[in-house]
């Protein structure tokens, strides 16, 4: 049964939304137990949001089942960002994508799991890491790893909010073969987002088809007045473009990013759905992006790392999380806590983010990262006035075993995010498209449209089977 | 310019985190290399850029000056153990 089906039947009552999520939370406990996609089953909520919704049905999410990545708050929830320093934490509000979906009749499942506040690309910078859901020895990807793995798991009417800073929403939307896209920076309100970079962090759907990937961005865009860095741009209805017709779009395949360095399979997959596309009548024509594809990964990184260390400067014990007894001074206390209670990859960011932004140090990289940032965005904006997306790989690897991980340097860990850092960077939307299987690894190609043309993405992926 | 003990000590105690030696130790190669791979940005001349501080156009987001609802201090306080009287309480200062 369709999403649109599910809601259309709670909205009518010719299913018991009630049983029906019973069994909704049993069949995620029991994946649960298997995959790690969770660190909280929202149980007693989703019951009391089921029973509410039977009696007064109604919402265009009525009855959807939602899973929320870790970093964005619900209230009474506990929301840990995949971090131990917010043991315990309960926020005493919503954020606003949850109370939109909450007030369009979404039932709260739980929290996804997520490397520790976005600080990674398989989500295994966490307590409990999540498992591919086609090989329990392979990884999720990451950061939204949980979401992506229940997304794709779940047998039940269900959508998923993910949280992307330089690619956590397409990352493990490739290597757990779901849509998942990232929408313009901006477009959807952060507000109760737990943030690591906030010029670079966005919430955005991820979901099975491209119809219910639509659907939820229709909820969550839009203007929001408690967050200043939320666009004033009118919303429209996004899944008005998946009857759009595709015929003389214009797509620019992003040449630097397939070759070497960029496991063959993908790319002769990714040519091969490129050979779907002109049958449509897409006009698709290879191009480069030098500054981009040369200096985004520095770029992004001295930008995520400083912005992520000034935001981790509130996690100090004082006034929620984890904290220790008041010994000592308030540096000690504040070093207490915090030692005991980052991970090393978060202690190795707030380092290099407080590097950067030192004095003396400012100028040289901090400064300089975010004037390439106004040259990556014009060199997007520029191809843009031509073509109406770019395609690209998603990620350069398929999805790995968790034994092949170890092996890596936190530098190559850094350089998986060759093909998402550049978008995420410049604030561009894109997606993630799957499109089929190589074994027991998933396969997907990545599109980037200019800012606020999420429909176009849509557009063009409807068209891709 | 020298990534060592003692520079990522004060980084360290600057950002209030006390690093073990071994921590300090292992985070030293990994610093070198991640900054090195900073400094290939001194390739391209920015000199005539202006800085994108958001990748979106941002100015001057203001609203009203009105009181609205905010938090009660009982919900504010309502999440931590170290408080007093209506108020956070912290370790000593000095």
């Amino acid at each position: 049964m369709t999403l649109h089906h599910h809601i259309k039947n709670t909205q009518n009552q010719s299913i018991d939304i009630l049983e029906y999520t019973h069994k909704a939370l049993e069949e995620t406990k029991a994946i649960n137990k298997e995959y790690n996609y969770f660190t909280t089953i929202s149980e007693e909520l989703a019951i009391q949001q089921a029973k509410n919704l039977k009696a007064n049905p109604k919402g265009k999410l009525a009855g959807v089942l939602l899973s929320v990545k870790d970093a964005i708050c619900i209230q009474k929830v506990e929301t840990t960002a995949g971090s131990k320093i917010l043991k315990g934490y309960k926020p005493l509000f919503n954020a606003t994508v949850i109370q939109r979906c909450i007030d369009e009749g979404a039932i709260i499942l739980g929290k996804t799991t997520q490397d520790e506040f976005g600080f990674g690309g398989f989500s295994v910078n966490t307590e409990n890491i999540p498992k591919n859901p086609f090989n329990k020895d392979r990884v999720t990807g990451g950061s939204s790893g949980g979401s992506t793995g229940i997304t794709q798991k779940a047998n039940f009417a269900h959508l998923t909010l993910g949280e992307s800073t330089g690619g956590s929403i397409v990352d493990p939307a490739f290597f757990c073969g779901v849509y998942g896209l990232c929408p313009t920076y901006g477009r959807v309100s952060r507000y109760g987002l737990l943030d690591y970079g906030n010029s670079l962090d966005k919430i955005g759907p991820m979901a099975k088809t491209i119809e219910d990937t639509a659907l939820l961005l229709n909820i969550i865009a839009g203007h929001d007045e408690k967050e200043s860095t939320s666009s004033t741009q009118k919303t429209e209805d996004y899944t008005k473009y998946l009857n759009k017709p595709v015929k003389g779009i214009k797509i620019g395949i992003i040449k630097d990013l397939f070759g070497e360095g960029v496991n063959p399979i993908i790319t002769k997959s990714i040519y091969k759905q490129i050979e779907q596309l002109k049958s449509q009548g897409i006009e698709c024509e290879e191009i480069t992006m030098p500054i981009t594809n040369k200096y985004s990964i520095p770029t992004y990184y001295i930008i995520a790392t400083a912005e992520a260390s000034t935001n981790l400067a509130k996690y100090c014990g004082l006034r929620y999380g984890a904290t220790e007894n008041l010994q000592g001074n308030y540096n000690e206390f504040f070093t207490k806590v915090r030692e005991t209670n980052f991970s090393k990859e978060a202690k190795r960011r707030i380092l290099l983010g407080t590097f950067t932004r030192m004095a003396g140090y400012r100028d040289a990289y901090y400064l300089k990262a975010m004037k390439i940032r106004t040259k990556i965005i014009e060199e997007y904006q520029h191809l843009f006035k031509k073509y109406d997306a770019l395609l690209s790989p998603t990620m350069p690897m398929l999805a790995p075993k968790f034994s092949e991980l170890e092996k890596l340097t936190p530098l190559q860990h850094y350089m998986a995010d060759i093909m998402t850092a550049p978008p995420n960077l410049a604030g561009m939307p894109h997606l993630n498209v799957p499109i089929g299987m190589h074994n027991d690894q998933a396969l997907g190609l990545m599109l980037t449209a200019n800012h606020f043309e999420e429909g176009k993405l849509i557009q063009i992926a409807n068209n891709i089977q | 310019m020298e990534i060592d003990k003692q520079l990522v000590q004060h980084i360290a105690a600057t950002a209030r985190l006390q690093l073990t030696e071994q921590e300090t130790n292992e985070f030293i190669p990994e610093l070198k290399e991640i900054l090195n791979m900073f400094a290939q940005l001194d390739e391209i001349d920015v000199k005539n850029t202006q800085p994108s501080f958001h990748p979106i156009l941002l100015e001057n987001v203001t609203r009203e000056d009105k009181i609205k609802q905010s938090l009660t201090q009982e919900q504010a306080l309502s999440l931590t153990k170290h408080k007093e009287n209506g108020y956070f309480k912290g370790p000593k200062v000095l």
